[in-house]
């Protein structure tokens, strides 16, 4: 689960994670109010919306007046913001985080994410702050220093100052080690799965604080955090998402016109994979899961109903826990419910099947069955209107 | 031979008492697995689909003298459920249980391996040696007792490739479903040095998805180490990274994590990625007769 930034810099607040003085608003005279509390003679006007590059697309300000921090506000209250997160619809900003300026020194990184390959939590750190982590990966590996954090441990108070050295910021060794020992005791405490400061910066006048502030939650543990789940924005999710979510169906929209009902995570990705494959374009990825019952199908079902884009539905179905039959009527009740105006391809196999196919069969509704998954691929972006690429 | 488990493995279920508990250990027992009881704490005494259910995992081991168990307590318990079949000396714990937290099965997998158990997942199908032993939610009657080994991180997925397999008369040794999260108990690299030691494992399929670099790693295992042949298939060629694919494991991040390059490791490795999931069964068939394996 994403965050806005100023969610969690109040986070960092309480981890005792320094961060600019700033505040929330949602309006321009908002704004001017919360500057004009600041003080100071410069702000930063900063989006907040749950995507990064926000900077390169003109969502982040720096205002040198009560008046300009007005102005831009109301510019960017309101506008969509495209970056190379957001996809080509952009985001809509609601609202934006005035904070006061900063004078920088020298930029940071810090963070810490689940390296797989080692099995444990790493917490990286690097002198090449204020740019993607990945790019400093692949172009100077050597100005990133890691330490792993012991899956029973944890967190030591000493891998800290060894990373505040390495840094070059000796001189800042207690605040610096504190800021690492802060985000480590939040990563682990709150179950995230990425905390991270992009930049961590030395000002002038000697502070170093977390300019940026970007933590992703861990959806599985959320059960035992109630705290992190009232931060959830559900304004910043594509409608579609949300509504599966409130199903505990796994979806994903996508920019193409076939609409995908698959039961399985890796299934439906490779169902999406072979309707490429054969010249067409996913709308969505759709896994309605093993337990799914009826209603669950009949809503995952008019999920993909509901995207005006989709020309043509193709459900994949290898019945294992999941009971065609059980299948069939969800997607003949959903039909009914909101009307078929689209091909609908099936492919059925696996546990009842014959009963699946005989609901479906008997239902009145124009279906065009598949014998297996390429079959049903190359059916339905015939059915979508495409042209099927030969093999 | 086959891997892990045979007709000779003793199955207790966690969890036996709720819902899918009940209902797989009832599609096991159908299926000739032998499980010997069940544990659901304070339901002790019980006797679910004609087996016993204890409290604890160590008293149903002294009972029943099981040595795998099959967990299908909710996530926020799995975890603890784990090391608890580790504790009770369990050496090949199968956790079905989908959403555990990341943090919870580091802890877990790294207590297991302490207690010198093998861990299959979590959020995975299971395990199955055909005609023999299931641990699992796999439909049983798709398999058929054979030479090819199959590892996969996808459940549906390896349905799909079992039965096109099992269609064209191929059989499998043992299939395991290693599951879709991002630290799985076992990798590919354990279960590939596995099938690799089994003398009736003669050919290998690997199906691997987006997300880490579990498949690169098996790649240079596959390289230098596994003499037999494997194919492979990878998902999500065409999912758009950040976006997690329903799996907590498969999300492209930050540039990694992408099925090209997954591909490009395999095939350099020497092994035939079939190209879309419907040709699996096919590339075996092609592979084998190649290799004067069929």
């Amino acid at each position: 689960m994403n965050v806005h930034e100023y969610q969690a810099k109040e986070v960092f607040k309480s981890y005792s994670i320094p961060v600019p003085r700033g505040g929330l608003a949602q309006t321009p005279q908002e704004a001017r109010k919360v500057a004009q509390d600041i003080g100071g003679e410069k702000w930063v006007i900063k989006a907040q919306v749950h995507a990064g590059g926000r900077g390169k697309a003109g969502g982040i300000k720096l205002a040198s007046s009560l008046d300009e921090v007005e102005k831009i506000a109301g510019e960017m209250i309101g506008m969509t913001l495209v970056t190379h997160q957001t996809g080509p619809e952009g985001k809509k900003v609601r609202m934006v985080l005035v904070e006061e300026a900063m004078d920088i020194v020298k930029e940071y990184y810090v963070g810490l994410t689940l390296d797989r390959s080692r099995e444990a939590v790493a917490i990286m750190a690097s002198t090449e702050g204020g740019v993607e982590i990945e790019e400093v990966a692949r172009t100077s590996p050597e100005k990133i220093f890691i330490e792993y954090l012991d899956p029973v441990r944890g967190f030591s108070d000493y891998q800290g100052r060894k990373l505040a050295i390495k840094l070059g910021l000796k001189e800042h060794l207690r605040a610096v080690a504190g800021i690492f020992k802060g985000l480590a005791r939040l990563y682990l405490e709150k179950d995230c799965s990425l905390a991270e400061i992009n930049p961590l910066v030395l000002t002038s006048d000697g502070r170093v604080l977390a300019l940026d502030a970007k933590i992703n939650f861990d959806d599985n543990a959320l059960f035992r955090h109630p705290d992190v789940r009232e931060l959830w924005d559900p304004e910043e999710e594509d409608p579609k998402e949300r509504e599966a979510k409130e199903y505990d169906i796994s979806y994903v929209s996508l920019s193409g016109d076939i609409g995908c009902l698959v039961n399985g995570a890796g299934l439906a990705m490779a169902t999406m994979d072979i309707i490429k494959y054969c010249g067409g374009e996913p709308a969505n990825f759709l896994d309605v899961g093993g337990g799914a019952d009826k209603e669950k199908v009949a809503k995952a079902f008019s999920i993909i109903l509901q995207d005006p884009n989709v020309k043509a539905i193709l459900v994949n179905i290898f019945g294992g826990i999941m009971r065609c039959d059980v299948l069939a009527e969800g997607v003949v009740a959903a039909a009914k419910e909101l009307g078929l105006k689209v091909p609908l391809v099936v492919r059925l196999e696996g546990t009842n099947v014959e009963k699946g196919r005989e609901i479906l069969g008997s239902s009145g509704l124009d279906i065009i069955n598949a014998s297996d998954m390429y079959d049903a691929a190359r059916k339905v972006v015939e059915a979508a209107g495409g042209s099927v690429k030969a093999e | 031979m086959s891997i892990l488990v045979n007709k000779e493995t003793k199955v207790i279920t966690q969890g036996i008492t709720g819902n899918n508990g009940r209902f797989h250990t009832r599609q096991c027992l159908d299926y000739g697995t032998q499980v010997v009881g069940g544990v659901t704490p304070g339901k002790g005494g019980m006797e679910v689909e004609g087996v016993p259910v204890f409290d604890t995992v160590r008293e149903a081991v002294e009972a029943t003298g099981a040595d795998a168990s099959m967990i299908f307590v909710p996530a926020p318990f799995a975890g603890d459920a784990i090391m608890e079949a580790a504790d009770a000396g369990i050496k090949v714990i199968v956790c079905i249980t989908e959403g555990i937290p990341p943090l919870d099965a580091l802890k877990a997998k790294k207590y297991v391996k302490e207690k010198g158990s093998v861990l299959i997942g979590p959020n995975c199908p299971g395990i199955i040696t055909p005609e023999e032993c299931k641990i699992g939610i796999m439909p049983g009657y798709i398999h058929k007792k054979g030479p090819v080994g199959v590892v996969s991180r996808s459940g549906t997925l390896t349905y799909e490739a079992v039965d096109q397999l099992t269609r064209r008369g191929i059989g499998q040794s043992t299939c395991v479903g290693i599951g879709g999260d991002p630290i799985p108990g076992t990798n590919f690299v354990d279960v590939l040095t596995l099938f690799q030691e089994d003398p009736e494992t003669k050919a290998i399929v690997l199906i691997g998805e987006i997300g880490g670099r579990a498949e690169e790693e098996a790649a240079e295992f596959i390289k230098e180490r596994v003499t037999k042949p494997v194919v492979a298939f990878i998902a999500g060629r065409t999912a758009p990274p950040g976006k997690r694919m329903g799996h907590a494991g498969a999300i492209i991040s930050g540039g990694s994590g992408k099925a090209e390059d997954k591909i490009r490791a395999l095939e350099e490795a020497g092994v035939a990625v079939a190209p879309t999931p419907a040709h699996i069964g096919e590339t075996v068939e092609k592979v084998m007769k190649e290799k004067g394996l069929l």
